[in-house]
């Protein structure tokens, strides 16, 4: 299980506490794990990416050991660590507004 | 008994505001979606336990939430809004094309007659309906695709279709209004629109009396007589008898005639209600006094109401969306201001209560009477 964890309004949204974890069929991606996380709770289609493009909103950010991955492409594998539930792949609203 | 619900959309959550008919006693729930921009909420005509609430974010965007209980409980809904066909181009601020991007639903508008239909008013601006209780969004294209779409421009606010106004005499028309692209009107349920804008003069624009351009606040209409409907525009109070075909100004002796809000009384079709506002770069009341005005004669003759509403120090503004009547027998008037007060009269507005006055700025309030 892929462990996800989601900034406080997307949990509010999809009604969860907590970390959430995610079945990945194949290869794991920022892309494909993306896409467990909304079939799971399609709520939250549209508020991490954009429903047509899939690109992450400009205000969301991804970090994963430690490190930001917002900028890698989709389909980058994710590490060992996060692919073996070790660590969790972080979505995070970016801190900005003012 | 009968009793009111006022639906409050505020930049931080939304809050619900009931009363019994009396409306001296409320009861304040929320924040409902707390920390979400709530632009706009409204209930069914049809059902009116069904309400309906835009919520969105510039950090995850627009969601769409339903509730089926009077708001005790809500459930996200579709939140896809995809242009139908080829985006094209609308006027940057700056004259030069650029692409429609969907932003956020600004108005939304239930069906008169069918609780799971109900019509949104997005920016950038173009206008969407799901049949399904909220299920699937499609775009009314013809709007957009309407010859003049590539020269709509966007207001301060951005380029929003902020009202929808159903006919209730006639379910094929419906009025809709854009900033900065004017008034709208359809008479075949929405494949093909006409601009009515005739008689609408913005001399802030190239051509003051152009077919489109014109920044249209806000619009408002007694449901007995759909033909007529009153208008704040960013300056200049308008009516039309005509169903838009031709405005007449009808600011007579208003202070100012800028302004964002505007609305009808539930039981009296020639008596209207706005909140003057000082001018386009100082959105607060004159002088610090804070007054709806009132109309018993379809506008020219204003009389101030200011019984209730603080008269020295107040600098709030009132948003295009943020009044509301309800529709009991003495007609209930509601305001909401960006100082996060609501207001409420139950005298047809000769005296004013705050039923809250410290929410986070008011963006939208709609009512519901409940019988």
């Amino acid at each position: 299980m892929i462990r996800v964890e989601l900034p406080a309004h997307l949990r509010t949204l999809a009604r969860v506490t907590g970390e959430v974890a995610v079945e990945v069929e194949g290869p794991v991606t920022i892309g494909s794990v993306l896409a467990a996380v909304e079939s799971r709770y399609p709520m939250l289609q549209g508020a991490i990416r954009d429903h047509g493009t899939l690109k992450r909103r400009p205000f969301v950010r991804f970090f994963v050991c430690m490190e930001d991955w917002s900028h890698q492409p989709a389909d980058t594998p994710l590490p060992e660590a996060v692919a073996s539930g070790r660590e969790p792949f972080l979505v995070v609203g970016a801190i900005a507004g003012g | 008994m009968s009793k009111v619900r006022v639906l409050v959309g505020t930049r931080k959550g939304a809050f619900i505001l009931e009363s019994d008919g009396k409306r001296e006693s409320w009861a304040i729930s929320g924040p409902h979606f707390a920390g979400w921009e709530m632009y706009h909420l409204k209930g069914s005509p049809a059902n009116p336990d069904r309400i309906w609430a835009s919520q969105t974010s510039g950090w995850f965007g627009q969601q769409m939430q339903r509730s089926d209980d009077g708001g005790k409980s809500w459930q996200p809904v579709g939140n896809k809004f995809q242009y139908d066909g080829p985006t094209g181009t609308h006027q940057w601020y700056d004259g030069t094309p650029h692409p429609w991007e969907f932003k956020r639903v600004w108005h939304i508008e239930p069906s008169l007659t069918d609780p799971d239909t109900v019509y949104a008013g997005i920016e950038d601006a173009a206008l969407f309906v799901s049949r399904d209780a909220g299920g699937e969004w499609s775009e009314l294209a013809g709007l957009r695709g309407h010859g003049t779409g590539p020269a709509w421009q966007p207001g301060a606010g951005g380029m929003c279709l902020h009202t929808v106004i159903l006919d209730p005499h006639d379910p094929l028309r419906i009025f809709i209004a854009i900033s900065a692209a004017g008034a709208f009107r359809t008479d075949d349920g929405g494949a093909s629109w006409k601009p009515i804008n005739k008689g609408l003069y913005s001399k802030y624009i190239p051509d003051p009396n152009a077919e489109v351009g014109h920044c249209v606040h806000h619009i408002a209409m007694h449901p007995s007589r759909p033909n007529v409907l009153f208008m704040q525009k960013h300056w200049d109070v308008m009516r039309t008898d005509d169903a838009g075909d031709h405005w007449t100004k009808v600011s007579g002796n208003l202070p100012t005639d800028f302004g964002f809000v505007i609305d009808v009384h539930a039981h009296e079709p020639e008596t209207i209600y706005v909140v003057p506002i000082k001018n386009d770069s100082e959105h607060f009341p004159l002088d610090g006094k804070l007054a709806v005005y009132r109309s018993r004669t379809g506008g020219n003759e204003w009389e101030p109401l200011t019984k209730g509403l603080p008269q020295k120090d107040c600098y709030v503004n009132v948003l295009r969306d943020a009044m509301a009547v309800d529709s009991l027998d003495s007609c209930g008037v509601y305001f909401g201001t960006t100082g996060g007060q609501v207001y409420g009269s139950a005298d047809a507005g000769d005296s004013w209560f705050p039923i809250v006055r410290d929410l986070p700025a008011v963006l939208s309030v709609e009512v519901q009477t409940i019988a």
